[in-house]
């Protein structure tokens, strides 16, 4: 496969044309804010927080979503950019009812850590304050949308990686969420394996195990990759489980 | 069917209509099926048989264009137009205009007026003239035969070439040369490829694609074959609104006549091509008009679009490379073949050329739908064509592309009618929705009403659009009801920046222009309604609580 | 298994039919002969959705599960599906509808004093139908009919340049006709 050569934010990369450019970027330390996006799941460009700048290119483009090309010339972080990612979580911000200081995973938080990133301060919009569900029918899982910020993490890792697609987002534009099932309690759920993918991917605290409290949920995200990649690369040979 | 078969069949049924006596023909589409245009047309069936006039017939066309002045009629004998034709009406008008050959001149449309003499027809050529409900009126009049031309004598290549020559850009609203889009789709590599027909009108105040599939859908079906051989697929659908019955009804039957006769189907004039139309409905979702949304939901998916690239003409329906037209786009593929590209590109302009379909509504005096060639000056098709705002009012704005568009404004009422133009001042040309709005109408509330449209369509997938336009929404509501200040303006202007620059599909990146073009053409009236900015001081009371953005 | 090809459309309930369905409702007959002119398909959900309302009136649970089951569609999935176009119902509609144009056109010409004193009128807001079941209000994007704007869509019958006061005395004529409508 051809080696494509390239230039993010001055410095010249290179990396195939399968690659995406938040892949290459993230190769050679350039570090692009992402929320949507998870190394073993398909990409849906919908956080708009990897949003680049290509030169000749007329729109701003998801770095998360766009094949390498010869000859780019990507820029990560002008100011331009900047100002957008601050207003994008300044909206997610305030679209929930996100309050960290009582939040379980407060300080292990993607959506904390990006505010941080940005340099959000206060947020200038009005919080919508939405009427948001709790669920905590499951017998080890807790669902809090008032803290779920949409990134389909949940939905995505239940469909492609557990094969159970107990998730989904339903209703549309600002009145979506995330349901299982025909919208039923978790609990009741007919298709849910209790797996706790789920969870463990959520960026925020909307996914949570049961038991946790204040700044005790820590997820973990590695298992994903070590998944993926044993699948893709067939590295679990049935055979190899009848040896003994 | 041979191509000796279309051409037999023309000429019987040229000698049928030859034949009748009088024909009476009155529009059978929505609008003035709505005023009683079915009453109107047992009333003339009624005055037949009382005046013993055999070999008559009254027959239903497709839209005659004065939407607001139905039921249309028009005698096929001396084209003369009759409007609100109601049952007795139409008694009168068979005793005096065809029994004693003296018109009833009070209701009388003056053809030579300038409503009907600015008009150029293709799209709508045959639209209030032929019976939609049969195939033999539309083969009459030269129906098919693109089609059998093409798949005769052209190659494919050929075709695009002849499409790509005329200048034909996309009639959906972003103007994308319909030729280019052929090309990358022809070239795709791949056994499979599909042709859909964007029948998902969304806009609010447009009703161009509605008429065109009610009242001449053969056309829409011959536009989709050639576009099939032209790309190499066997597949066609159309994705139609579900508030469209009649549309949905004519298309059924005509895809039925159109198989039967061998014009869809295997084999088609006897050639090596196969092309297939399936009909799907619509489900009521204004972003399905996106075309990476609307894939997803013939897939039977939520109607979520998907980013571009890869592009539908590389990677569409089924993963297969895929073309999508609007309705009046494939409308003007068939008279492109018939009359040649060079006829095509001489009609409008360099840059835009042919015609363009509009639905004058709104503070107009004369509604209905139009045809007009491209640069043709805004003030002509408002105050020529629709006679101007209605007494007592004056014209303040012209809103094109709905909740896409803008508003413009009396002093670029002398723009020309392109694709450009129209950008510069900050609108689109959009599908064809032209609403007219008059001294009455208050333009903060215009930019409202079309965001709370797109709030309520924003399919929630990416958080700009999600958020951002429910934002938007409030703060100009706030704005509204006299309780914001410049801060709110402020932060309302830097989140339509931000919304149309980061939104992942054009619903979202449209969706500030409403508040831009408003805010560029008529900021008094927001500035009007403004407050002081109120700043805390512990000595104010009254300004506690009350930062920017609180409400 | 030969699969039959049958035009869609709306069909009526055969009163006589013969033999009965598992579930004893006739009307899955209709339901999975539209599935079957689909080949089952999974992308032809919407397809079959739009079926099954025309049968059903509305889309409930049972039916839904029926319809996933069906087209071999994850549950949360169909149901997503279904909430994310505005043309299907969970709920079942009123004995009446009043469909509302809220299109530009029928805007900027008053379509939003009539929704007022329809809302006023009926006591509940469009999308909601009354709590006795007589009249669901709905708002349409737009019908089309621009030149006759203000326009609404009585049970099928067309009203064109609306007023307020006409509307309301149509809630009434059905008020009049049936016991009861609204507040």
């Amino acid at each position: 496969m051809a080696i494509l050569t390239l230039t993010i934010d001055d410095q010249p990369v290179s990396g195939t044309e399968t690659e995406t450019l938040l892949e290459v970027a993230r190769q050679h330390g350039i570090e692009i804010p992402t929320l949507c996006h998870l190394d073993g799941l398909t990409d849906v460009g919908a956080c708009r927080l990897c949003l680049v700048e290509i030169e000749g290119a007329s729109r701003l483009q998801p770095a998360c979503t766009t094949r390498l090309q010869e000859g780019m010339v990507v820029r990560t972080n002008t100011e331009r950019l900047q100002r957008y990612r601050r207003t994008i979580v300044e909206m997610l911000a305030s679209e929930g009812n996100h309050h960290c200081a009582v939040c379980v995973s407060n300080n292990h938080c993607e959506l904390q850590d990006l505010a941080y990133t940005v340099g959000l301060q206060y947020v200038r919009v009005p919080y919508l304050y939405p009427a948001k569900t709790l669920d905590a029918t499951h017998k080890d899982f807790v669902i809090d949308r008032d803290r779920c910020i949409l990134c389909s993490r949940c939905v995505r890792v239940c469909h492609e990686v557990e094969g159970a697609h107990t998730w989904d987002i339903a209703g549309r534009g600002i009145g979506c969420e995330i349901i299982s099932d025909l919208k039923q309690p978790w609990g009741q759920s007919t298709t849910c394996t209790s797996c706790g993918k789920c969870v463990l991917v959520c960026p925020t605290g909307a996914l949570f195990e049961k038991g946790a409290t204040v700044a005790e949920m820590e997820k973990r995200t590695e298992f994903l990759r070590y998944i993926v990649n044993a699948r893709q690369r067939r590295e679990w040979n049935p055979d190899l489980l009848h040896e003994e | 069917m041979t191509v000796e078969e279309l051409h037999e069949l023309a000429d019987r049924e040229r000698e049928r209509q030859a034949g009748v006596r009088h024909r009476v023909l009155y529009c059978s589409a929505a609008g003035c099926v709505s005023c009683g245009s079915h009453a109107t047309r047992d009333a003339f069936k009624a005055a037949f048989t009382r005046r013993g006039l055999t070999e008559s017939e009254v027959v239903g066309t497709g839209c005659m264009g004065l939407c607001g002045q139905g039921p249309l009629v028009k005698i096929h004998d001396d084209g003369v137009l009759y409007e609100r034709v109601d049952a007795g009406l139409a008694h009168r008008i068979v005793d005096e205009h065809l029994v004693e050959g003296r018109p009833v001149a009070e209701h009388q449309l003056d053809a030579a007026s300038p409503f009907f003499a600015s008009q150029v027809k293709i799209v709508l050529e045959n639209c209030g003239r032929i019976d939609a409900t049969r195939i033999e009126e539309y083969i009459a009049v030269g129906g098919y035969e693109a089609l059998a031309r093409a798949v005769a004598e052209l190659k494919p290549q050929e075709v695009v070439e002849e499409v790509r020559k005329s200048g034909l850009r996309g009639r959906g609203g972003a103007g994308y040369p319909t030729g280019l889009k052929w090309d990358i789709a022809r070239k795709a590599p791949a056994e499979q490829k599909y042709v859909i027909c964007n029948a998902d009108e969304g806009d609010p105040g447009a009703f161009m694609d509605r008429s065109v599939l009610e009242g001449d859908p053969h056309r829409v079906l011959e536009g989709m074959a050639i576009a099939g051989y032209a790309i190499g697929a066997s597949q066609g659908y159309i994705y139609v609104r579900a508030e469209y019955p009649l549309a949905i009804e004519r298309l059924k039957l005509a895809i039925r006549q159109a198989e039967r006769h061998g014009v869809l189907g295997s084999r088609i004039f006897e050639s090596g091509f196969h092309f297939r139309i399936d009909l799907r409905i619509g489900a009521g979702a204004f972003v399905c008009g996106e075309e990476t949304a609307l894939i997803r939901s013939i897939q039977g998916r939520r109607g979520r679009p998907q980013p571009r690239p890869p592009y539908p003409s590389e990677r569409g329906l089924f993963g297969a490379p895929t073309v999508i037209n609007n309705v009046e786009t494939l409308a003007n593929i068939a008279p492109i073949l018939r009359h040649g590209s060079a006829w095509f590109a001489a009609l409008g302009t360099p840059r835009s050329p042919g015609t363009k379909v509009f639905a004058l509504a709104g503070k107009i005096r004369r509604t209905g739908l139009i045809e007009v060639p491209m640069g043709i000056p805004l003030r002509r098709i408002i105050f020529e064509i629709g006679g101007g705002t209605p007494e007592g009012t004056e014209f303040k704005a012209a809103q094109t592309g709905g909740p896409s568009g803008g508003c413009i404004p009396a002093e670029h009422l002398d723009l020309p009618v392109d694709y450009e133009a129209l950008a510069t001042v900050g609108s689109i040309m959009g599908s064809g929705g032209l609403i007219v709005m008059d001294s009455t109408s208050n333009m903060v509330d215009v930019a409202r009403f079309f965001m709370e449209f797109s709030r309520d369509e924003s399919c929630g997938k990416c958080a700009p659009c999600r958020v951002g336009t429910v934002h938007m929404h409030d703060l100009l509501r706030k704005i509204a009801r006299g309780r914001a200040t410049a801060d709110d303006v402020a932060l309302l202007e830097e989140l339509c920046e931000t919304v149309k620059e980061t939104s992942l599909c054009g619903l979202g990146q449209s969706a500030p222009n409403p508040v831009l073009s408003t805010l560029r053409f008529f900021r008094a009236e927001y500035d009007a309604l403004l407050g002081p900015v109120e700043v805390f001081t512990p000595s104010n009371p009254l300004a506690r609580g009350r930062g920017p953005g609180g409400s | 298994m030969i699969t039959l090809a049958v035009e869609g459309g709306p069909v009526a309930v055969p009163r006589d039919a013969t033999t009965t369905h598992p579930s004893g409702d006739n009307r899955f007959k209709l339901l999975d002969r539209a599935i079957n002119t689909h080949h089952a398909s999974g992308s032809a959900l919407i397809e079959v959705m739009h079926a099954a309302q025309g049968i059903f009136g509305y889309l409930e649970d049972d039916l839904l599960i029926y319809i996933a089951r069906a087209l071999k569609r994850p549950l949360s999935q169909v149901y997503g599906v279904a909430t994310f176009y505005n043309f299907f119902r969970l709920k079942p509609a009123g004995r009446h509808t009043f469909v509302l144009c809220t299109g530009t056109a029928c805007y900027v010409k008053g379509a939003d004093r009539i929704q007022r004193a329809i809302e006023h009128r009926c006591g509940v807001a469009f999308g909601e139908t009354t709590p006795d079941g007589a009249v669901s209000l709905v708002a349409a994007r737009c019908v089309g009919s621009c030149g006759l704007a203000p326009v609404a869509v009585l049970d099928e019958t067309v009203a064109a340049r609306l007023t307020e006061d006409e509307a309301v005395a149509r809630i009434d004529a059905w008020d009049a006709a049936t016991e009861g409508v609204g507040a």
